[in-house]
């Protein structure tokens, strides 16, 4: 079968991303000297998608495909936050059950989160 | 199969929403990419759902313990020039993999410029980088293998911890070994002129792309979520 011209699309819109990726992940390598909270969890969280959609949208293509393809590989990986949801549920039940049957003591910390 | 503009009842392919209707009630073939294309697409999807499942597993058992986690900026930490930097090792293989990243879309926008001499050496380049990452990996387990870190306790927090990082950082290792392979291999076969015998098609370094960066992606997961959590 002959080739067809690929997705050919201007080298400066990967550069300006390969720029973005290492100035977001500079930031992303700063929340560690952050307070632990929730403007520290929140900028990670933020920094990782925003770098994970830039790598799917442009560097694999994906902002230039049809729709069909996009929400055929998109929308099952949103699905995940049930798994999420669920897990993180368990967790809970799982420490608190530690705590009350078990008789284990959650260690005195004074970060959130770093339980 | 290429992109074609028509669907295979001849009409013009639209965008958007009709689009996706009429992709979807085609005849012969849903989504109008090579095949190729498609199946690594799928693949990724079901690799995606794999590491899912570890992070997921992760978040489960760090939240579960009643022991403290341990601080990876403290157990990750390198000296360097008298300085105790945090997450050093770390941040450089980030810069590594995200520069691999950017040599992986330059060869493959190359490849269908169909300069084969300097798609070559993007791929091996990409390779290159990709193969140091799995060596400063390698050295990151040595570290903390030879300061006591077990799947099944460690000096520094929740026993649980060890586990969380061999299985994760393994299986990505794992997955960055076998796509230094697999650029290799194709890369050898753009120099042989191997992809010019069989139609001109330089595809197969776009799907190769695909694999690359989704291994990056992973690491953006896995930085964000183990790492700096």
């Amino acid at each position: 079968m002959s080739s067809d011209e690929g997705q050919q699309h201007p080298l400066t819109i990967y550069w300006i991303m390969w720029t973005a990726l290492f100035v977001l992940s500079g930031f992303s390598y700063a929340t560690d000297f952050m307070d632990p909270g929730y403007v520290r969890w929140g900028l990670i969280l933020t920094l990782m998608f925003a770098k994970a959609g830039g790598i799917v949208f442009i560097f694999m293509h994906m902002g230039w495909e049809r729709l069909a393809l996009k929400l055929a590989i998109l929308v099952p990986p949103v699905f995940i936050g049930v798994l999420i949801i669920l897990m993180a549920l368990e967790a809970d039940n799982t420490f608190l059950t530690r705590i009350e049957f078990f008789g284990e003591s959650p260690m005195e910390v004074e970060t959130p989160g770093h339980h | 199969m290429s992109e074609a503009a028509v669907s295979s009842s001849g009409e013009a392919l639209q965008d958007g929403g009709k689009g996706f209707v009429q992709d979807f009630s085609s005849d012969m073939q849903a989504f109008h990419v090579p095949w190729g294309k498609a199946m690594m697409w799928i693949f990724l999807l079901s690799d995606t759902f794999i590491f899912s499942c570890f992070l997921v597993s992760y978040m489960k058992v760090r939240m579960s313990t009643t022991d403290p986690w341990p601080y990876p900026s403290e157990v990750f930490a390198l000296e360097a020039f008298g300085y105790n930097v945090p997450l050093l090792l770390i941040a450089i293989m980030t810069f590594i993999l995200i520069t691999s990243s950017g040599t992986m879309a330059l060869a493959v926008n190359m490849g269908y410029r169909k300069k084969k001499k300097t798609t070559f050496w993007l791929m091996v380049a990409t390779a290159a980088l990709g193969a140091s990452f799995v060596g400063m990996q390698a050295f990151e387990w040595t570290k903390l293998i030879m300061e006591g870190v077990r799947p099944w306790e460690n000096p520094f927090g929740a026993a649980q911890f060890g586990s969380s990082f061999f299985m994760i950082t393994g299986f990505h290792g794992m997955h960055v070994t076998a796509g230094v392979i697999y650029l290799l291999v194709v890369a050898n076969r753009v120099r042989t002129g191997f992809y010019e015998r069989r139609g001109n098609n330089y595809e197969i370094v776009e799907i190769a792309g695909l694999y690359w960066h989704f291994v990056d992606l992973v690491w953006v997961f896995i930085f964000a979520l183990f790492y700096l959590w």
